[in-house]
């Protein structure tokens, strides 16, 4: 003790004229830090109302709501995140795992009422003075509380699977597949968009759990033709994904095909189950293709008898007879296939209907018949010279293919066309003129310019790695021929636009921008249509049709009370869709059927 | 000139330890201090057993600020515990962030980017400040010394604003989570800092006048809640309560974590293990504080990543193991004990606050034949924070 202790303290006596350090008003003069985590924002645009938001909060604050305005559509809930900030912690959690960004917080903090329900709102829905606050809390650009980046799927060279006709992807390993499915934050926005309404996130969680029993059960619960999905689907959910906001969209597609693979086909029927009593019930399917063997599998898991009739030697329809191997082998169909008849269907094959049998026979020999033909006749051009034997259908060609006919294989061919059928002929025959010639001579004109293209990216790409040209917004005009009368190539004009003022059909083209492709052949990929000649002449004039296709309600039935129709023949090509309207179709006409049977 | 007491009245003890009065002779009362009074460090409260003016028995009391958050833990997913194990400890909250988010990362064999790191090691060093501030003010304030008080929680604020612009909160920052932090350090954050750095030695300066070369408070903190050095141990007192005996306790330098080997410093000690050694023991700490946060600023990366890769929190399972974290806080050693068992969830969280020992079982031992008004300056300088004592 000193001196020193008794005057030092006097010492604080100097601060006494300071300006004083308070903020008299701070609700005014001091706002939140840039990154403050204040008041809730939502842009209520970007929003898809998934809900991880509602998952990750610890407190239970937020629920997902409906809100005035908002619908639900594809890859959007229409709910929206209502916040109780009598529960919330401001911890930010909700602004980091938001997969598309809207929900953000402001730098305000000052929010004063005597009713204390208003402070459970709905950001953006109601609003509020912070709506537009520039400044507050945003996940930083970098900071993930998820993996954003699809595991790369595994795949042959382009060199080497231009030699054969083998599968080019290989399918995720179990280390990859739990990886992929842990990305997959459950909001379902995928079973909404999917036609057959897979339970997605569900089988996404049997991969992460290992639980491939579970997995496959819950694929067959909804689509008998899951392997093929897992291959060739056309993969609606992926673009409905919240992931694709913030990163890649989940592979659903090959998280699906991952599932059939690892469990053991000969233990499908046992894990799905054996189907119903018999009901004595009788059902014909005109084709086995998807749509039609997924009523079929149905129908029959019900207890009906089921028979199917096929022209074709094998089953599968537009799948097997329109997709090229190395995209679906044909045991992953058989396989398949094999599934559903062990359920009681009967296929017959080769038997053509009108030919061999015919729809009223069909008719009376059944409680109720199913029309799923597909789109088996390709459409034409009829452009000059397309009557040329060297000019060919796509949809001719591919078959043919299958079948393992002996084609003439052209050292250079042209297609017409720029959809996924065009890419599948012009990388088909790539690997024949490849296995006979050693090189590829393929060329691809498409009337779409690439930022419009109708293919896959996927299956540019991939025709790009195999050697193919593809030359975008070309408009066929005429086969050019030698003088011997060989085809030697195809005129084309630059296209300047596709559709009208009103939306028409009605391509424009710059004949100044001329250009011959050479080929020895040309192949027509511009579309497809069903061969209706099946339903004989007294049936088509009964029938309401819809532009060249047979109308149908939702359904899936036809005018005729008797008749069922569906899949590509009446909505278009995708595997994924003839597998929904196979399911409305059975579960249409089971309902109709059985209510029969209790009339009788 | 010093208090001599008549203990002549003091109670003997039992063989049992407990002592031995008789509450209705009327020589002996029963005073509570807490858990609502402005001489009791937060939500807990003392029941003395006096004799005059003086303490012959003090039970420590705990249980008015139990929220349960081990067991909350337990039934929230990995991510989900990282906004509430902050609460755990209202003034210095870092310390629970990077504790749970080292078990976890440890447990799920995650490598937490190097930039990283070093932010965790500056908010670390940030909340250390902070807590000290609180501290020095509630010291003088528990001898009647109100300005200091006054004083630190100013700078203290000037921090708080640094932690505003960096983490977006001002108490609690939930900045630090499993796989790195969440944000870079905001655009010239350094210089803003440096100037809150000297405004805060300043007013550090004007504290150690007026708090340490004062006679009032030389008076009655010298010599106050002797320590021991051989109860260091058996009584589990770390951090500077036992620097302050001269035991070199320091899990910065003794166990080094986050980027510690990498900065120069010396854990500050002291001889006198009283009151007022303890406070010099941190109001030095706190200046190496902010020798530190200079040096990290100065020191750190340029630029990289501050947050790995880490699997979907939605569904983040963990496989099964155990781990130990453990950390230097202002008060002491702070460690997490996590078990994981394979699930999405904590089987089971420890939080071992060094407030723990140091608000029970010591202040008991210390507090018998303390004057009563010295009890409140004796509580403090064990520096002791009841939320970390209750999880």
């Amino acid at each position: 003790m000193s001196v020193r202790d008794v005057i030092s303290p006097f010492t604080a006596w100097k601060n006494v004229f300071r300006e004083t350090v308070s903020i008299k008003d701070p609700i005014n003069s001091r706002p939140g830090a840039p990154r403050y985590r204040g008041f809730h924002q939502n842009d209520m645009e970007k929003c898809i109302g998934c809900g991880t938001c509602e998952v990750i909060c610890q407190n239970a604050a937020i629920d997902m709501v409906p809100v005035d305005g908002q619908e639900a559509r594809d890859g959007d809930s229409g709910l929206r995140p209502r916040i109780d900030y009598g529960r919330c912690c401001w911890c930010a959690l909700c602004v980091d795992v938001c997969m598309t960004g809207s929900l953000t917080m402001s730098n305000e903090y000052q929010w004063v009422d005597s009713d204390p329900d208003v402070f459970r709102f709905i950001p953006g829905a109601e609003k509020k003075s912070w709506d537009d606050a520039e400044l507050g809390y945003r996940r930083p650009d970098d900071h993930h509380i998820k993996p954003a980046a699809r595991v790369s799927m595994g795949e042959m060279e382009p060199q080497v699977r231009i030699g054969n006709f083998d599968e080019i992807v290989d399918g995720y390993s179990i280390e990859q597949a739990v990886l992929e499915a842990d990305r997959c934050v459950e909001c379902g926005l995928c079973v909404a968009t999917c036609p057959t309404h897979m339970a997605i996130p569900d089988y996404i969680r049997a991969v992460r759990e290992g639980d491939y029993e579970q997995g496959l059960r819950l694929l067959y619960d909804s689509n008998p033709f899951s392997q093929t999905c897992g291959r060739v689907c056309t993969h609606k959910c992926e673009t409905a994904c919240a992931a694709a906001h913030d990163g890649d969209p989940i592979a659903i597609r090959w998280l699906k095909r991952h599932i059939t693979d690892q469990v053991p086909i000969e233990k499908y029927t046992e894990i799905i189950g054996k189907p119903a009593e018999p009901t004595g019930r009788k059902v014909a399917v005109v084709g086995a293709g998807p749509a039609g063997l997924t009523a079929a599998y149905d129908l029959a898991r019900k207890g009906h008898e089921v028979h199917v009739f096929e022209a074709q030697a094998g089953p599968g329809g537009m799948i097997r007879y329109g997709i090229p191997e190395y995209r679906l082998p044909y045991d992953v169909i058989d396989n398949e296939v094999g599934v559903i008849e062990a359920q009681g269907v009967k296929i017959n094959y080769n038997c053509r209907v009108g030919t061999e049998i015919t729809m009223a026979q069909l008719r009376d020999d059944h409680d109720a018949v199913l029309l799923t033909i597909g789109l088996h006749l390709g459409r034409s051009t009829r452009i000059p010279g397309s009557d040329h034997p060297m000019v060919m259908k796509a949809v001719d060609l591919l078959r043919d293919i299958t079948e393992g006919k002996a084609l003439e294989v052209p050292r250079t061919a042209v297609v017409i066309g720029g959809g996924n059928v065009a890419m599948d002929i012009a990388r088909s025959i790539a690997r024949l003129q490849q296995q006979k010639f050693g090189k590829v001579g393929m060329t691809v004109t498409a009337l779409e310019d690439f930022d419009h293209f109708l293919a896959d990216p996927e299956e540019v790409k991939e025709s790009f790695e195999e050697g193919i040209e593809i030359i975008d917004a070309r408009g066929p005009r005429e086969i050019m021929l030698e003088k011997d009368g060989r085809v030697s190539g195809l005129k084309t004009w630059k296209v300047l636009s596709i559709f009208d003022e009103d939306g028409r059909f009605s391509p424009q083209y710059d004949d100044g921008d001329e250009w011959i492709h050479f080929g020895e052949m040309v192949i027509e990929a511009i579309g497809q249509m069903s061969d209706v000649s099946v339903l004989g002449e007294e049936l088509t004039e009964a029938l309401e049709w819809n532009r060249g296709r047979i109308r149908v309600d939702q359904a899936g039935r036809t005018s005729e009370p008797w008749l069922w129709s569906g899949g590509d023949c009446v909505n278009g090509p995708d595997v994924v869709h003839a597998v929904a309207d196979g399911h409305r179709a059975a579960a249409s006409i089971d309902a109709y059927i059985m209510a029969k049977q209790e009339e009788a | 000139m010093s208090y001599l007491p008549d203990r002549s009245q003091s109670p003997v003890k039992k063989p049992d330890g407990s002592l031995d009065f008789d509450l209705s002779s009327g020589k002996y009362l029963k005073l509570w201090q807490g858990p609502q009074h402005p001489g009791i460090t937060g939500n807990m409260s003392v029941e003395l057993t006096v004799c005059g003016d003086e303490v012959v028995e003090g039970r420590t009391h705990v249980g008015y600020l139990h929220r349960g958050f081990e067991k909350l833990m337990e039934r929230r997913t990995f991510i989900q515990c990282f906004p509430i194990v902050c609460r755990i400890c209202v003034p210095e909250p870092d310390f629970n962030e990077y504790c749970y988010a080292a078990a976890v990362e440890e447990l799920a064999g995650i490598e937490v980017p190097e930039r990283a790191d070093w932010i965790r090691t500056l908010i670390l060093e940030m909340g250390r400040i902070n807590s000290y501030m609180m501290y020095l003010g509630g010291q003088a304030g528990a001898f009647g010394l109100g300005v200091v008080g006054q004083w630190t929680t100013y700078v203290r604020d000037l921090m708080l604003d640094r932690f505003e612009e960096l983490t977006g909160g001002r108490i609690y920052h939930m900045f630090i989570l499993p796989g790195g932090v969440r944000d870079e350090l905001p655009e010239g954050f350094g210089a803003r800092m440096e100037e809150t750095l000297r405004e805060m030695e300043s007013t550090l300066r004007d504290v150690w006048d007026v708090m340490f070369n004062n006679a009032v408070f030389k008076k009655r903190a010298v010599g106050l809640g002797y320590i021991d050095p051989d109860w260091i141990e058996p009584y589990g007192v770390t951090g500077p309560t036992a620097r302050a005996a001269g035991v070199p306790l320091d899990v910065r330098s003794n166990q080094p974590y986050l980027v510690y080997p990498k900065l120069d410093f010396e854990p500050v000690t002291g001889t006198g293990s009283d009151t007022f050694t303890r406070a010099e023991v941190r109001f030095r700490d706190v200046q190496m504080s902010i020798d530190l946060v200079r040096q990290i600023l100065a020191r750190m990366p340029g630029s990289g990543p501050v947050m790995a890769e880490i699997p979907n929190v939605l569904h983040w399972k963990i496989p099964r193991g155990e781990t130990w974290i453990r950390g230097e806080c202002s008060r002491g050693e702070y460690g997490y004990y996590l078990v994981t068992d394979g699930s999405g969830y904590p089987r089971r969280v420890n939080v071992r606050g060094p407030s723990y020992t140091h608000a029970m079982a010591l202040l008991e031992k210390l507090i018998v034949n303390v004057n009563i008004s010295d009890v409140a300056g004796l509580m403090v300088s064990l520096h002791t924070y009841p939320p970390e004592i209750e999880r």
